[in-house]
């Protein structure tokens, strides 16, 4: 059977089994998307959006679905997965179930807990009536999808005034007890008012077994709101990875969406920011460093639909070997969004000749006093520099390390949590497989 | 200490060198002078190891040892120093990590372990102090958005942290006002010794007023045509160079 029947015919046996409650909302969602889903399907290599990204090879696998969960985890397995310098709240979830041992929650000054307590407790259900599921509704067949099957993920809920002191570590292991999975994580974040949260997530296979995650995540920014979403992709090389964000953000908020992208097989970010208010900033930072046969699809999009509101967006990737990459940066300024500032960059670096970048830089603007820019540059090492660098006594092999690091720098250095950033720097530096004596 | 023989060099198959032959010994500061495109700037490459260049004949040899199968960063290793003529910007490598990385890396190879961190900084500073530069200059990227004197400075700034035995200069003079000019030849005249030798390459006899030469050569069309002391320079200045055509 295909994978898109039997995802088909095992959604009445996973609400069912589930223990969910048929009567509410949410499962008028669910069915809602799996109805999607059945007539939309996969997208295929025609679709526009999916043009140089194809998911055929991985959904010929046998994956299971409902993966049991595998009790014998512990501190010791993951460890090397958490940033444990620095005090954070964890949610650790062990395929696709969380393990409240090895997590830290809290309910005191805002919620940091499981989506699935919020999707059953009366206590949550006003906020799940008012968000969940209302920036990824229709969006793609792969959203609904992961809507049709939500049951577990983060459930982030900032009130109103608060500063969240603590980083939050969002942690999703797959153990490979049963051979191929699919994973679908479902992740809702609500941040009031004056509030300000930073949230790292990383998704990891602890197996040599394929996984593909379909991960769906959606953020909502309220009134002059800060927050900052760091996404550490560094997974095995058989694992795929198809990560849905989107923002909405409230007037004056700021947001920030930092992808790390080394690891996985096959890698696909859809990332999309929505303006509900003016003088809103929407930041969207990404570095890709590939090997191999490794292929990362950065999609986003910026949706200007007020005035005064502004967007930054830097991408770079370094890409050796067969390695493959596509940037597809959508700019959408509405007519009313006056005075926008957009930026956008891309730049990469081929540092073989059989590794591909297909760049498409994407403005649409329907206002008239506009800032609008982008840049988008594809080249080779700079040979001259080289030979500075080597003229100084620097080996070739060092040199280029050191050029390639400089060139990802400036995105490393907007990271705000000193922590994550040398935890990142050693794995940029790990990926280029050089050790270098400083911290840049 | 450097002797050139006989170096003819080429790119994309045109001969650009066309058998030099020089002969440096400790102690002494020797001037290369000569028009636009005789080859002033290819000779400083390729005895600095530029891949881009085919030796094809003759041989540069260093304390005795040929260098002809040695990489640039092998040949800065053992003492060969080149202030290039136009630095070339690094963005988000500073000024301090870079050097640090060059001299930890030129430890490496001769078998010592890596520069403490405190003598790294003592030894910055002092050498900053030499060249009359601000500390705050040390954090920034290596040549992003520098002066033309910043960048030269900072090019004598290096030399004098690496203490090469053959420092080669090339057009080190060229986007200097005066003030910087007497700084950076100062900063040259200071790091001269009995053990080291300086290869000055240039336009004008300008910087050989601050930078006094033992010997002067002119190089023409890929071949040195004369050679002299350092009236030589001024004779140049007076007249030109088509009288030695």
């Amino acid at each position: 059977m295909e994978l898109k029947e039997k995802l088909v015919a095992s959604f009445l046996a996973f609400e069912n089994k589930g223990g969910l409650d048929l009567d509410s909302k949410t499962h008028a969602t669910r069915l809602q998307a799996i109805q999607n889903f059945e007539k939309r399907g996969f997208p295929t290599k025609k679709d526009e959006e999916w043009k140089y990204t194809s998911l055929k090879s991985i959904l010929k696998k046998d994956l299971g679905l409902f993966p049991s969960t595998d009790t014998s985890i512990g501190f010791k397995d993951i460890k090397e997965y958490i940033l444990n310098d620095i005090e954070s709240y964890t949610l650790i979830f062990i395929d696709g179930v969380f393990n409240s041992f090895l997590s830290s929650t809290t309910h005191d000054d805002c919620d940091v807990c499981v989506l699935s307590s919020a999707l059953t407790r009366p206590k949550y259900k006003m906020i799940v009536d008012n968000y969940f599921n209302t920036i990824a509704k229709d969006n793609n067949s792969l959203t609904e999808l992961n809507t049709a099957f939500t049951k577990e993920g983060a459930f982030i809920n900032i009130p109103k005034n608060t500063i969240v002191q603590k980083p939050i570590q969002i942690l999703n292991f797959s153990t490979g007890k049963e051979s191929e999975v699919m994973l679908q994580p479902r992740n809702l974040v609500v941040v009031g008012e004056n509030s300000h949260v930073q949230i790292i997530e990383r998704h990891q296979n602890l197996s040599k077994n394929t996984t593909l995650t379909n991960s769906v995540t959606e953020i909502f920014v309220h009134k002059r709101a800060i927050v900052d979403f760091y996404k550490i992709q560094d997974d095995t090389k058989d694992s795929s990875m198809i990560d849905s964000t989107f923002v909405s953000q409230k007037q004056q908020s700021v947001a920030s969406v930092h992808t790390y992208s080394f690891g996985g097989k096959m890698t696909r970010n859809n990332l999309e920011f929505y303006h509900e208010g003016e003088h809103i900033t929407s930041n969207l930072n990404g570095i890709s460093i590939l090997h191999d046969k490794q292929h990362v699809d950065n999609h986003t999009l910026v949706n200007h639909k007020y005035p005064n509101c502004e967007s930054h967006e830097l991408y770079k990737g370094i890409y050796d070997d067969k390695s493959t990459g596509v940037f597809n940066g959508k700019v959408l300024v509405q007519q009313a969004a006056q005075k926008t500032n957009a930026f956008q960059q891309n730049n990469t670096i081929l540092i073989s000749d059989g590794a591909t970048i297909n760049a498409k830089p994407q403005l649409e603007i329907f206002a008239d006093d506009v800032k609008c820019s982008h840049g988008c540059t594809i080249g080779q090492l700079d040979e001259s520099a080289l030979f500075y660098m080597q003229s100084r006594g620097i080996p070739k092999k060092e040199a280029k390390a050191l050029l390639l690091f400089a060139f990802g720098n400036d995105v490393v250095e907007k990271i705000k949590i000193p922590q994550l950033k040398t935890r990142i720097t050693k794995l940029i530096a790990k990926n280029l497989g050089v050790n270098l004596g400083f911290e840049l | 200490m450097l002797e050139v023989k006989n170096l003819h060099a080429s790119i994309n198959d045109k001969e650009i060198l066309k058998g030099i032959n020089l002969d440096i010994k400790p102690g002494e500061v020797h001037a290369i002078m000569g028009p636009n495109g005789s080859g002033k700037s290819t000779l400083s490459a390729v005895i600095a190891g530029k891949e881009e260049f085919d030796v094809t004949e003759g041989s540069v040899i260093l304390n005795g040892e040929d260098l002809e199968d040695l990489a640039p960063e092998e040949r800065a290793h053992k003492g060969i120093f080149l202030s290039f003529q136009y630095p070339v910007e690094i963005p988000g490598v500073t000024v301090t990590n870079f050097i640090k990385t060059a001299i930890n890396e030129t430890r490496k190879a001769k078998g010592l372990e890596d520069l403490p961190a405190k003598d790294m900084l003592k030894l910055i500073r002092e050498k900053a102090d030499l060249l009359e530069i601000d500390r705050k200059f040390l954090s920034r990227s290596l040549n992003e958005g520098f002066s033309g004197g910043e960048k030269k400075r900072n090019e004598i700034f290096q030399m004098a942290m690496l203490e090469p035995k053959l420092a080669i200069l090339d057009e080190t003079d060229s986007g200097l006002d005066i003030d910087a000019l007497k700084i950076v030849a100062n900063g040259v005249n200071k790091l001269k010794s009995n053990d080291n030798a300086v290869l000055v390459i240039t336009h004008y006899q300008r910087l050989l007023d601050y930078i006094v030469p033992d010997f002067v050569h002119v190089l023409y069309n890929g071949k040195i045509v004369k050679s002299g002391g350092k009236e030589l320079a001024l004779e140049l200045e007076a007249k030109g160079y088509d009288w030695l055509k």
